[in-house]
């Protein structure tokens, strides 16, 4: 297990996202994490990176319980994993070859010649190395997704959290990325945690998958079993279907009575 | 009601206090290491200090040149037009040159250095850095800081020294002071002590404006109006600060 999150709570300004979340990663497996937007799926990653921590529960990676760790001690695990921002979160005053030679040049000490070869290899990987002297602001969003994905991939971790990859991208691209999560988890042996609520997209990917709503687990199992599953919410999500457990309709007085309210005052 | 809101005003007002406080400490402890990356130190020394240069040198020239003329003014009509020298080194070494400076350097390089960092923060790059273990304060903010901190008394030297040539261009080629006393008269009355109170003030000035501009950028809520806000907060509360700072400097000096 590189991931173990077992009976998290946690609350942003009195509002609870989640009561009582558990989410298990077994390595070398592409797991995905899907629901409904606001349900706290970026949330999630941020208990699992550290960045913010559980209000009760406990998030375990690989083998650590993060409430225990120290500052420097998550510097250390973090090392262990990379992350695929939305956005990219490439560094805009560095071109694409330091971006990805970036994590390279603050954590070891290895020679210029071995930088160079490490990057454009990573560069190649993602079929980007022509781009290598080109500026962020130069990429297209798919662009800078792969440079991210380098990026993250550069110093070998043995995790990989991608947020929302798909996004905002066209077909091309879309495949380009799919095709990028599984061929990186299967080469490497990477364990990576996709979270996203493009359901056809995770379908094909993931081996495992979670689906989260209303500050829990709605289901868990791979994509085809929560398919199949009983519950209407969890059918409506999966089909994306309009209307169901989640109305289409934000709660609202009667329709007609307020359209002719106006008229009768 | 209304003493409820002050104290809570005050509240808030001590909590920013205390925030700002335990940011410069980690900032410091950062800043050690920052020294020995001039990778990274050096262009920020170049972006705070060699870019805000036009914007200083002129305006030390205008500033020395009024303070020519209104020294010229007031001096003549008590007949001693000969310590012009000395009065426009006094005002621009103790007193105009770190203040004009310091507020200029909030409006030019401070406002780049919030708008930097916050932008930085809004596109998530800040968080990379923390997901990559690559501590975001010791990387950006260091670096920053310290370019900010070691340019504002390169700045304000230049200042003074451009500004002491405005004033002598008024006075002595236009309005006639004779050259020898104005410069005789500057040397026998501006000693090191004055030299000194200019040097401290533009060193205390940098760190105060380094420290807000990087402390706002790096706090700053990741929107474009959170972005917007902190740059306002940067001018107005390092241009405040300056000025009572100034105050209690002087006071510290007399």
């Amino acid at each position: 297990m590189v991931v173990d999150v077992r009976g998290v709570h946690y609350a942003v300004g009195g509002r609870p996202i989640f009561a009582g979340v558990d989410v298990q990663v077994r390595r070398g497996r592409i797991t995905a994490i899907m629901g409904p937007s606001g349900t706290g799926k970026t949330t999630l990653l941020k208990l699992i990176t550290a960045q913010i921590a559980a209000d009760r529960g406990e998030v375990r990676v690989c083998g650590q319980d993060l409430a225990a760790l120290s500052r420097s001690e998550i510097y250390v695990l973090r090392k262990r994993m990379g992350m695929l921002f939305q956005n990219g979160a490439l560094l805009t005053d560095l071109d694409v070859f330091e971006n990805v030679a970036f994590p390279v040049r603050e954590h070891t000490d290895l020679p210029e010649a071995l930088i160079h070869k490490l990057v454009l290899t990573k560069l190649q990987a993602v079929g980007l190395r022509g781009a290598a002297a080109l500026m962020p602001g130069e990429l297209s969003g798919g662009m800078a997704r792969r440079v991210a994905l380098a990026r993250a991939i550069v110093l070998d971790p043995e995790m990989l959290i991608y947020d929302e990859p798909f996004v905002g991208l066209d077909p091309i691209s879309l495949g380009v990325i799919m095709r990028l999560i599984k061929h990186t988890n299967e080469a490497l042996g990477i364990t990576s945690i996709v979270v996203s609520h493009d359901v056809r997209e995770l379908a094909t990917i993931a081996d495992d998958s979670y689906l989260l709503s209303g500050g829990r687990v709605a289901a868990a199992g791979p994509p085809a079993q929560l398919r199949a599953s009983d519950s209407a919410a969890v059918r409506q999500f999966m089909t994306g279907s309009e209307d169901g457990p989640v109305a289409f309709h934000y709660p609202a007085p009667d329709y007609a009575a307020q359209l002719f309210a106006a008229d009768e005052s | 009601m209304s003493n409820g809101g002050g104290n809570g005003f005050i509240l808030e007002g001590v909590r920013r206090l205390g925030a700002v406080a335990l940011f410069l400490v980690r900032l410091l402890g950062e800043c050690v290491p920052a020294l020995g990356r001039p990778r990274l130190l050096v262009p920020q020394i170049y972006n705070a200090g060699a870019r805000s240069l036009i914007i200083i040198m002129l305006s030390g020239l205008f500033v020395g040149m009024v303070l020519g003329l209104q020294g010229y003014d007031l001096l003549q009509r008590f007949g001693s037009v000969d310590a012009l020298g000395t009065a426009v080194a006094l005002g621009l070494l103790k007193e105009l040159a770190p203040v004009v400076t310091a507020l200029l350097f909030a409006g030019r390089a401070g406002t780049a250095l919030t708008s930097e960092i916050g932008l930085m923060r809004a596109t998530d790059q800040l968080t990379a850095m923390e997901i990559m273990a690559v501590d975001p304060l010791r990387y950006v903010a260091a670096p920053r800081f310290l370019g900010g901190v070691l340019a504002m008394p390169l700045l304000t030297a230049i200042f003074s020294v451009v500004g002491l040539y405005g004033a002598q261009l008024i006075g002595v080629q236009l309005l006639g002071v004779d050259k020898g006393a104005f410069w005789s008269q500057m040397q026998g009355s501006v000693g090191l002590r004055n030299v000194t109170e200019g040097v401290v003030k533009s060193v205390v000035f940098g760190i105060a404006c380094s420290l807000i501009a990087v402390h706002e950028g790096y706090n700053a809520a990741p929107t474009a109006e959170g972005v917007a806000l902190a740059t306002t907060r940067t001018v107005v509360a390092s241009s405040v600060i300056t000025l009572l700072l100034d105050y209690v400097l002087t006071a510290a000096f007399l």
